[in-house]
């Protein structure tokens, strides 16, 4: 269903970016890039609120003729975000949240990983396995 | 390859070179390797052989360094700057002449020669030729797994040398030809080339004792990805961190935990985590197992895969998984993708208490969905660890393997296992039977698990750790572990139905209407019974209005000063309607005090007291009515008393001992 999927560290440098059509990788890599202006305003906006699930997934943050941007904060202001194409019927709210879910499942994995230095680039199989996975439903 | 060009080409290179048919075949298959792309024949640059692979080639022909350099500038590749299929052909005969101890010359080459041999070339050359296939069937005797026992034992290999019918293995494990085992080159090229100048002597010696009986095929080259493995260099590597391995008879599985590697594992966690039915943390693994070199992400992978519940600590089996995993790795196994069925967390541990199951039973263990997976291993787990700790905390462990056991899954072997295992683990038959009643009981069940907490508040620590990850995003899984833990040991207090600061006049009447509704059935001969236990609150409650009444107060004075901050606080709610209704009420409300006389009494008291006339029997009615629903609010109030004064005296002992804890905790400064 995503056509780019990144992880997006604290710092805002890249932990993760993987895309689908492997040409033309650069214009989803600045797309990302854009969106996390997007996405900091966002996390501005909320202020001191109180952070539970609905704060940490954050909808779309833009769209564009060809695709939709949705991100996704964690509390250690890790992000996910995700670019889905958009001549794919509109993926309901509820499936990007599962997908941001599950991408946030495998991310606690990695981490869990003593191995793991937080802030290194992620090279886990199973992210990479389950990041396909989400990929490819459509292709 | 026609033996045309060999011929022809070794004659370009200035030199008249017989080759048997059999030595052109071995050249140009081994030319063919070293220059895959490119086509056959020819002599510009593009059939020239790769220089690194050329090299890696050479190398794995193990002979010394300036050996090689001497051959190559005979063989004039230097002289000309490439391999082309004459040097590639003069090169490899040099190496046979090498290998068989003569000088190397180009004299030396004349003669009739054995084949060069390769260590670890690539298993294509294998599959071109049959007939090396079965020569290296006869020669390799030693099958995959036995290399294993290979790697576990201390020194074997130097008998292994001597025997003739041994697999040809030179004692050095050599760096492997083909550039696809990039795994093992840094693991094993090390070790070859510190050893390849020590045991030359012995290889060129074991080797020409070898070319005597092997004049036919190329047998030492064509070995397996993995025969290379696994000898005293490593053996020897691995105990120096780690202690060495008894031999071991081991089945065909590499990834089979035999019996002396576990309890050598076991020890190891001894070594960092005493008791064997806890955790060890994931910075201590981490430690512990940097020290086996490997590099980060290997290990970074053997963590992914041996920590099935992906709770960042490993449990005895996920340890030993692990550890099996990084031996494997050392020896030059390729790390699998997914965690082999016999390095699973509950097939290890099963392995370790029933030794005598049977294998089929355990591959029936199909490896289900991972989340599922993971409960059902860690509930194993848990299992597990209550067997072997019997002061751990039981109940509320067991309860979850009632949990386990109530899902469909293998269930043969579960039930019969849980059976055995919790008869071993609970030697109280209190628990047995908790097991019993839990087991039948829904897992949903909230009363049993309640109980069972009660008793594992003490043992927070385990129950913390025995807890399964729960997947929450606004905590993180110890917040989680941690408020689980810190359960109350009862059910808070049920809310009433009503709400408890009646501050406002309409909700109770909404709520006295609908009790009324629903007692309406019974409402009249009620009013007889509960006097008694009414009138202790409603004497609370009316005593703080009408001072000058009976006494008896005094019975309740423990409850009194807090029951009257409760009773205050109501007071206004009912002050209004006690003031519409004061006098009647009043009246009423002296009758009701004597305990002796029932309301029903008091309504024929109401009753003449009241002029007969409508309007008296409609505020008669009224009256009546509004005596019931004080009664009920009365009752409802001081139910609501109770409970509130159960909730304060609790919320007293819960402040009491955190100002202990505080008083201990504060440092002894400030005054």
């Amino acid at each position: 269903m995503a056509v780019c999927i990144a992880v997006i560290a604290k710092e805002n440098y890249p932990l993760y970016i993987r895309s689908i059509p492997t040409e033309n990788e650069l214009k989803f890599h600045y797309t990302v890039h854009t969106s996390l202006d997007v996405v900091d305003e966002k996390i501005s906006a909320m202020g001191k609120a109180l952070v539970d699930q609905r704060e940490l997934y954050l909808g779309l943050l833009y769209p564009t003729e060809d695709y939709k941007v949705y991100g996704y904060v964690t509390n250690s202001k890790v992000k996910f975000v995700m670019v889905v194409d958009s001549s794919n019927t509109a993926l309901r709210d509820n499936e990007i949240r599962s997908m941001f879910r599950k991408l946030h499942n495998s991310y606690t994995d990695v981490m869990c990983n003593p191995f793991y230095n937080p802030g290194d680039c992620i090279h886990s199989r199973a992210f990479d396995n389950m990041v396909t996975s989400m990929m490819m439903q459509v292709c | 390859m026609d033996p045309g060009p060999g011929g022809a080409a070794a004659g370009g290179a200035g030199l008249l070179l017989p080759l048997s048919d059999t030595e052109q075949q071995r050249y140009s298959e081994l030319f063919s390797l070293c220059c895959s792309p490119a086509p056959e024949g020819g002599s510009a640059p593009a059939p020239a052989a790769g220089g690194s692979k050329v090299g890696d080639l050479f190398r794995a022909s193990q002979l010394p360094a300036d050996t090689l350099h001497q051959i190559t500038e005979l063989c004039g590749a230097k002289r000309v700057g490439y391999f082309g299929p004459a040097q590639f052909y003069v090169a490899l005969k040099l190496i046979a002449a090498a290998q068989s101890g003569l000088p190397v010359r180009i004299e030396s080459i004349k003669s009739e020669l054995p084949l060069p041999r390769f260590m670890a070339l690539k298993n294509d050359i294998e599959m071109r030729y049959g007939n090396v296939a079965e020569i290296h069937g006869v020669k390799f005797q030693l099958p995959h797994p036995t290399l294993e026992k290979n790697s576990f034992k201390r020194s074997d290999e130097g008998d292994k040398k001597q025997e003739t019918k041994s697999p040809p293995m030179s004692p050095m494990c050599s760096p492997p030809a083909s550039p696809s085992n990039y795994q093992r080159i840094p693991l094993s090229y090390g070790y070859g080339k510190s050893r390849s100048g020590l045991e030359q002597p012995h290889g060129v010696s074991y080797e020409a004792r070898h070319s005597t009986h092997q004049q036919d095929g190329p047998a030492t080259g064509n070995y397996g990805s993995k025969s290379a493995l696994v000898h005293s260099s490593l053996s020897r590597s691995l105990s120096v961190e780690r202690e060495p391995q008894d031999s071991s008879n081991y089945p065909d599985d590499p990834w089979r935990i035999t019996e002396e590697q576990r309890e050598y594992y076991i020890n190891q966690f001894k070594s960092l985590q005493p008791d064997l039915n806890s955790f060890i943390s994931g910075s201590v693994a981490k430690n512990f197992f940097t020290k086996s070199k490997l590099p980060i992400p290997e290990l970074s992978h053997i963590w992914e895969l041996s920590d099935v519940d992906c709770d960042g600590a490993l449990t005895l089996p996920e340890f030993c998984a692990a550890f099996h995993l990084i031996v494997a790795r050392k020896n030059g196994y390729p790390l699998p993708d997914t965690l082999p069925e016999t390095l699973l967390p509950d097939y290890l541990q099963q392995a370790s208490f029933k030794p005598k199951r049977d294998c089929t039973l355990l591959d029936s263990y199909s490896e289900s969905l991972p989340v599922s997976q993971q409960t059902r291993d860690f509930n194993r787990t848990e299992l597990e660890t209550v067997r072997e700790d019997p002061t751990n905390s039981e109940p509320l462990i067991l309860f979850d393997v009632a949990t386990s056991v109530v899902e469909p899954k293998t269930s043969v072997e579960e039930m019969p296992d849980k059976s055995a295992l919790t008869q071993d683990a609970n030697s109280d038959d209190n628990q047995a039977l908790n097991i019993s009643t839990t087991a039948k009981t829904i897992p949903k069940d909230f009363k049993p698990s309640q109980h069972l907490s009660v008793k594992t508040v003490v043992q927070e620590s385990n129950t913390l750790k025995a807890r399964p990850r729960s997947r929450s995003y606004s905590s993180t899984s110890i917040e989680d572990a941690m408020k689980k833990g810190e359960e109350p040991p009862m059910p808070p207090p049920r809310p009433q139905k009503s709400h408890s600061r009646a501050s406002s006049l309409d909700l109770n009447k909404i709520f006295q209407q609908n009790t009324q509704a629903v007692k309406s059935g019974w409402l009249p001969p009620p009013p007889a019974l509960p006097p008694r236990p009414f009138v202790s609150q409603t004497e609370q409650v009316s005593e703080m209005e009408l001072h000058p009444q009976m006494n008896r107060a005094p019975s309740q004075t423990e409850e009194s000063s807090p029951t009257r901050k409760e009773i205050l606080l109501t007071q206004p709610p009912s002050k209004p309607i006690r003031r519409k209704f004061r006098s009647e009420n009043q009246m009423l409300e002296n009758q009701e005090l004597t305990p002796t006389s029932s309301v029903t009494s008091s309504l024929p008291a109401v009753k003449p007291h009241l002029p007969a006339q409508k309007q008296s029997s409609k505020q008669k009615r009224a009256i009546q009515t509004a005596i019931r629903k004080n009664k009920e609010a009365n009752a409802v109030l001081a139910r609501l008393n109770s409970e509130l004064q159960q909730q304060l005296k609790e919320v007293h002992k819960e402040r009491i001992a955190l100002e202990t804890q505080l008083e201990q905790l504060r440092p002894v400064t400030v005054l």
